[in-house]
């Protein structure tokens, strides 16, 4: 029983995570109708120009915090303006293509900035891990779990409440109309890129700071799929929700199915739910249910 | 410029060699790439072969993606099936190579049309991720059946025994991959040219009009799904027996990138194309390799930077393709045959 509540709650912790890191996909997704496959790279990315920032120039964290979340926001409007653009109305392959064209791009010329060692984030939280009584959560996963919940919450604070998010939220409702109202289209698309790129590297730092930091740092990105297919691709609750669920269930396989398979199952667990999902309800929990059947 | 070519028949306008001209220049082509090995040392043969298994998949790939419209972010994964049932057929059942090979192909047949099978469901970004997601669960595979694959260790496999002469060299490998692939490149020109290949691409191109005026959407879609398995099976099956081993390093998510960058950079929805692809996403890392070998040794360390430049050059060729010249490479092909058509009067 006790194990069982222990995995639950590092489950949580993670998902909590992974829910931060589907906020990328699902800022892009939702405004552009852009699935960005290069959100792990960006994660990358962050996660090593935070780690520059802090021991190159010795920066207190939240300085360095603050660098990389100005980089990635210039980083999403330049990527969108020069490389996304161009490509609006094309058939679905060839932005997907592109989007995974961009993350093999950025991959390298993180390897060729940074060389491709693992190396550790330089302890910023106090490492002492949280006694729940019935279960313990690590240093890195409980701040990581906290920076998700406030970036999370602030992200979606901005679409509620802002102009800005109000603009967002029209144009993903309606382009034509959100056209007419005066809202410019352009800059929005251009600031969901950087929304979705500033959510992409505060993952990558918490990943960072929770295994430490490598040039495949950004693989995790392919297993958040699962989830915002989970929440369904447009909805920011189902991306948390479904990342809470997705880490759970990840770290359930991960103990009980481990031995019978010889392990990795944890990995390719939510590649198992995402087919699932795919085949029984591919809208996801929360989407909007326009996926044509054939 | 070309005169004096009519055509009167639909029937004509479907042929595959259009005329003498072009029967002439493709007949000095395949003379050209028999008598390539008398002329070519190793490296270059083993790049044709490397190149040879990367058109077999690309067209495979490109009657899925290209012609039928069904994007497969996990072509690699059916590479695999096809590399690893040829190994363990012929390690622990001792088939021949000749009869492991098609095996290989009806497999990896089998496995697409499971993993076709959510295309019936969902299309667009949801197959893409659905696929996605098999070439995961498949490298999962490929790792963890020990009693069958030997995870990660791999398995030795013999190379092919043609009546007594044993292909283990890659002259000799290499008459094997120019056949399957002639044959390969054959049954795919003249598979978009039947009743088969215009469904597929009136299902590529309104999957409502097409179910509509009676093609079976169902039937269709697997169809596309197996043939272009079966395709990446052959290439598989005759890639581990060239290499002479399979491990599951060598089917990586990266590598049905790789297939998809062939499709689009050689041209969606063009045989010719698959080909132009394969050829320049190969050539391309080698004459980097060259290249940086070359000026390594005036600027030191560079040779680290090879392969992380190699995924930036891979990575740009995908985008500026797409953004430039999203027909590819076939499509140029087409303006400079243009150009000397209507030479001198190109107006």
């Amino acid at each position: 029983m006790d194990i069982l509540l222990q995995i639950i709650v590092t489950g949580i912790a993670t998902g909590g995570v992974y829910g931060l890191i589907a906020l990328g996909f699902v800022l892009i997704f939702k405004a552009t109708g852009i699935l960005n496959l290069a959100t792990g790279a960006f994660m990358t990315l962050g996660a090593f120009v935070c780690l520059t920032v802090l021991s190159k120039f010795g920066a207190p964290f939240w300085i360095a915090f603050l660098c990389t979340l100005a980089f990635a926001f210039v980083l999403g409007i330049v990527i969108e303006r020069i490389i996304l653009r161009p490509l609006i109305g094309e058939p679905i392959i060839s932005v997907i293509m592109v989007t995974i064209g961009l993350s093999s791009i950025l991959q390298g010329l993180t390897h060729i900035i940074w060389s491709p060692e693992y190396r550790s984030f330089p302890e910023i939280f106090p490492p002492e891990p949280l006694d729940l009584g019935f279960a313990v959560v690590p240093s890195g996963l409980l701040w990581g779990f906290i920076f998700a919940a406030v970036g999370t919450i602030v992200f979606i604070l901005i679409f509620k409440l802002t102009r800005t998010g109000v603009a967002m939220r029209a144009t993903a409702s309606d382009q034509q109309a959100a056209l007419s109202m005066g809202i410019s289209v352009r800059w929005i698309f251009a600031l969901s890129w950087s929304y979705g790129a500033l959510a992409a590297v505060i993952g990558g730092i918490v990943i960072g700071n929770i295994s430490g930091i490598s040039i495949y740092l950004g693989d995790i990105g392919l297993k958040v799929l699962a989830v915002i297919i989970l929440g369904g691709l447009d909805s920011i609750g189902g991306a948390i929700l479904g990342g809470l669920i997705i880490g759970v269930l990840e770290n359930l396989a991960g103990i009980y199915l481990d031995p019978l398979f010889g392990g990795g199952v944890k990995d390719v667990a939510p590649f198992f739910i995402l087919v699932l999902i795919i085949m029984i309800r591919p809208y996801g929990l929360f989407g909007k249910k326009i996926i044509e059947r054939v | 410029m070309r005169c004096g070519d009519f055509k009167e028949s639909y029937i004509k306008d479907e042929e595959i060699f259009q005329s003498l001209f072009v029967k002439f220049w493709l007949a000095l082509l395949l003379i050209f790439l028999i008598i390539l090995p008398f002329l070519a040392d190793a490296y270059v043969l083993y790049v044709a072969n490397l190149i040879g298994f990367a058109i077999i998949g690309a067209v495979g790939l490109n009657i899925l993606t290209g012609f039928t419209g069904q994007i497969s972010l996990g072509h690699a994964a059916f590479v695999g099936v096809g590399g690893y049932t040829a190994a363990v057929l012929m390690t622990q059942l001792d088939f021949s190579f000749w009869l492991a090979l098609p095996c290989a192909g009806f497999a990896a047949a089998v496995a697409g049309l499971i993993i076709g099978i959510p295309s019936l469901r969902v299309k667009g970004l949801y197959l893409c991720i659905a696929t996605l997601a098999a070439q995961f669960i498949f490298e999962f595979i490929f790792i963890h059946w020990e009693s069958v694959t030997h995870g990660i260790r791999g398995i030795n496999v013999p190379a092919p025994n043609f009546g007594g002469l044993i292909l283990d060299t890659e002259k000799r490998f290499y008459y094997l991959t120019l056949i399957v692939v002639v044959l390969g490149v054959a049954y795919a020109r003249n598979l978009i040219r039947s009743r088969v290949g215009r469904a597929f691409v009136a299902i590529r191109d309104r999957d409502l009009a097409a179910e509509i005026m009676g093609i079976s959407l169902f039937r269709y879609k697997l169809t596309a799904f197996a043939i272009s398995s079966f395709y990446a099976g052959i290439a598989g099956a005759l890639w581990v027996s060239f290499m002479r081993i399979v491990t599951p390093d060598h089917f990586p998510f990266h590598l049905s990138i790789q297939y998809l960058a062939m499709v689009i950079v050689g041209g969606l929805g063009s045989i010719l194309g698959s080909i132009f692809g394969a050829i320049f996403m190969i050539l391309t890392p080698e004459v980097l390799n060259t290249l940086s070998s070359a000026l390594s040794k005036m600027i030191p360390g560079l040779g680290q930077l090879f392969i992380p430049m190699k995924e930036v050059v891979f990575g740009a060729l995908i985008v500026f393709f797409l953004i430039f010249e999203p027909l590819g490479l076939a499509e140029i092909w087409r303006r400079i045959k243009a150009f000397f058509l209507l030479w001198p009067f190109s107006y």
